[in-house]
């Protein structure tokens, strides 16, 4: 069994302090009713897959699980509800290494309120399927998760509605709404050179935080999945895509609410696109019908650059570092500073799994 | 004071502020119209670049550029903030400051929400870093400010608490209505713009006040998130354009008070721009992402004005500091007091005719 690093007596014995993943994770084990041989599946499957949440300790190593599934979709080009549904189940079991229902049992409580982040800016082409949102919002379900305690969010209901969501602000549903109407908090957070108010859904709303990205070219900051997709949880975007986003992107990760609620990232790259973003452009995306699923952003983001420039080396086109356009907030966001997980290619494993 | 004096103060209050109450009981809005920008260019596959200001931003369709209040949506640009004003009141000209401008007139002063700089010790933040979307406003088109600047008897319509630049367009319509029925423009701005638009507002604006924020890059860089050199090339640009201007620098302890820095930039306006630029060496306290940064001390700023007048400028002053002897101008001839000043208050102004009563100098200024 892997050793975790950063759980361990304080985790165990300040079980609701804030600002540790771990020690709410460990709060479940002491709590939730479990025979000896349930505990042990789980706290390995956790030990091997859970990376320690920007504590500023780092784990030896760091897991990205790529699910890919030819027959996601249909001759149409569809995406398909129930391949999708499997390609997340063995997505979140290759990485958990449990099955897929105790693996989200083991990411949420019944009296959570968890926020699923999607992208939706570039409309229906490029955004969060919402077909993955559905299968996301089931198996949350199935965790015990009610369906009114599950919001799906984005910077603006306008961005939502152009990509297939529907607005939903009460109901016994999932909600469903931008962050125009909930606003933004009157506190500014800071770290490094990132000043923001929060989107308040996630400062008050939320307990967790389940990011939804999709994989992307972008044309200031190079690659856009996890890291990035928080943009959209802050009020002033804008002010941060100098210098290629570095190390903006990695210092809003790394702003106390988000890095404290986010708990896994599951990128959508049914369809990607290696050029040309972060608008869609039909002519540069493919259909790469995948998941990458991690706990580690940065680990995540080193992969889904990776296959970006892989897909740009086989199209012909210079790598992101040849563009100019290296994204190097994802190490940043690795280093000792931001300590939000691992950059170092050598120290990620890839575990690839193909339905 | 009478009762009737206490009635007719209250009457004035209540008129002078009756269009700030309008705007800020206005309810926040779910969308905000929009303006197509003028200062742009086309670019490949939807993108554009903003030729407003010296980022040049490259912007794809539905994004934003750094001011967050110029959107691109499908290959035009647009800005969202053309007529939306969160902030409307009348200061003295002195709040602004522009000290040789039309004295104790009175400013009709308008911002919208959002700023192409980031300064870490932002007054204003709360409308300056903030997207049109999260802010309550009000629709007041040019042709409206014009006419409640003249309701309220303001001689001049100031362009201030955010960076005007933001909202050129709006602005520019502004001061050509203005000019038509006899109201002057004021921009109270950071000079962080392009020389293409900063002519353009030239032939509509009366004065403008710049913000040289250090003159450092470094500072620049690291608590404002631009560059000084465009904000240099701007204040020549002024001097070119003669256009009237005043320069305002913020001090701040150990950021931007070093000696040589205060000489090197003193010798820089008297040399480039001439000795007759008015240099406001203001007061910081505690704000934004400084709050823990003391206030300027009396003799930081003693210190600052006297390396000015050492340089060779003519008016310097002193400002947030009510009653300080800098607050007050000099004739640079005989060096007689000739406006005497408390805060943005004049206690006499002995100018006539735009000279100096005792020796008939000329002092620098529009004064009428």
């Amino acid at each position: 069994m892997t050793a975790i690093p950063g759980v361990g007596v304080r985790g165990f014995f300040l079980p609701t302090q804030a600002g540790s993943v771990c020690s709410e994770a460990a709060y479940r084990f002491m709590f939730t009713p479990m025979n000896r041989r349930k505990f042990f599946q789980t706290a390995g499957a956790l030990a091997a897959a859970w990376p320690v949440g920007g504590t500023g300790q780092q784990s030896a190593e760091a897991r990205v699980v790529l699910a890919t599934a030819e027959g996601v979709r249909n001759r149409n080009r569809s995406v398909l509800s129930a391949p999708l549904q499997r390609l997340l189940d063995s997505a979140m079991e290759s990485y958990f290494q449990v099955k897929a229902g105790q693996a989200w049992k083991s990411l949420v409580r019944p009296n959570d309120v968890v926020g699923l982040k999607v992208n939706t800016l570039a409309g229906r082409g490029l955004s969060t399927h919402p077909e993955l949102v559905e299968a996301v919002c089931e198996r949350l379900q199935e965790a015990g998760v009610a369906a009114n305690r599950i919001v799906i969010w984005d910077r603006l209901n306008r961005d939502l509605e152009r990509a297939g969501y529907k607005i939903c602000t009460s109901g016994p549903s999932p909600r469903c709404y931008g962050n125009d109407v909930c606003g933004y908090t009157q506190q500014v957070y800071e770290f490094g050179a990132a000043a923001s108010r929060i989107s308040r859904l996630v400062v008050e709303t939320c307990t967790v935080l389940i990011n939804l990205p999709i994989l992307k070219d972008h044309g200031i900051v190079g690659a856009s999945a996890g890291l990035k997709n928080f943009f959209g949880a802050i009020d002033n975007p804008n002010k941060y895509h100098d210098a290629t986003g570095d190390p903006y992107v990695a210092d809003v990760n790394r702003l106390d609410p988000i890095r404290r609620k986010h708990r896994l990232t599951i990128c959508d790259a049914l369809t990607a696109q290696y050029e040309g973003g972060p608008p869609f452009m039909a002519q540069w995306s493919w259909p790469m019908n995948s998941l990458l699923v991690s706990a580690d952003l940065p680990a995540l983001d080193r992969i889904g650059w990776e296959l970006i420039d892989e897909k740009r080396q086989q199209m012909k086109l210079p790598t992101l570092k040849q563009a100019g356009r290296e994204p190097r907030y994802i190490l940043t966001a690795a280093d000792a500073r931001h300590g939000l997980g691992i950059a170092d290619r050598e120290r990620i494993r890839l575990i690839r799994c193909t339905l | 004071m009478s009762k009737k004096q206490e009635m007719a103060t209250r009457r004035q209050f209540i008129r002078q502020t009756g269009c700030c109450l309008c705007a800020l009981a206005w309810p926040a809005r779910a969308d905000v119209p929009l303006f197509e920008a003028r200062y742009y260019e086309k670019l490949p596959h939807r993108k554009i670049r903003c030729s407003l200001c010296p980022r040049r931003c490259v912007i794809d369709d539905l994004e934003r550029g750094y001011c967050g209040v110029r959107e691109n949506r499908g290959g035009v640009y647009y800005s969202l903030v053309y007529g939306q004003v969160v902030s409307a009141h009348i200061d003295p000209i002195e709040k602004k400051p522009l000290f040789h401008f039309l004295p104790s007139a009175r400013a009709f002063s308008i911002a919208t929400a959002g700023c192409n700089v980031f300064c870490k010790f932002c007054q204003n933040w709360e409308i300056s870093q903030s997207r049109p979307e999260q802010i309550p406003a009000t629709f007041l088109p040019p042709p409206q400010v014009v006419r409640l600047a003249k309701d309220k008897s303001c001689p001049v319509i100031a362009y201030t608490y955010n960076e005007p630049v933001i909202f050129t367009e709006y602005m520019y319509d502004i001061a050509v209505q203005g000019r038509s029925l006899g109201v002057r423009s004021v921009m109270i701005s950071n000079g962080y713009i392009e020389p293409q638009p900063m002519r353009d507002l030239c032939k509509v604006l009366h004065a403008v006040k710049i913000d040289l924020k250090a003159f450092s890059e470094r500072f620049y860089k690291e608590l404002v998130s631009g560059q000084l050199r465009p904000v240099l090339d701007t204040l020549v640009l002024l001097r070119e354009e003669n256009m009237w201007t005043e320069i305002v620098y913020l001090v701040i302890p150990g950021q931007n008070d070093d000696r040589k820095e205060l000489t090197g930039m003193c010798r820089w306006i008297a040399a480039e721009l001439g000795p007759e630029v008015p240099v406001h060496f203001t007061r910081f306290h505690p704000m934004y992402r400084l709050a823990n940064v003391p206030a300027t001390p009396l003799a930081t700023l003693t210190m600052a004005r006297k390396i000015g007048l050492d340089a060779g400028l003519h008016y310097v002053y002193t400002g947030n500091l009510p009653g300080d002897e800098g607050e007050n101008t000099y004739c640079p001839n005989c060096h007689k007091q000739v406006i005497h000043r408390f805060g943005y208050t004049i206690l006499e102004n002995r100018i006539q005719n735009g000279r100096c009563p005792d020796c008939r100098a000329l002092l620098a200024g529009v004064w009428e």
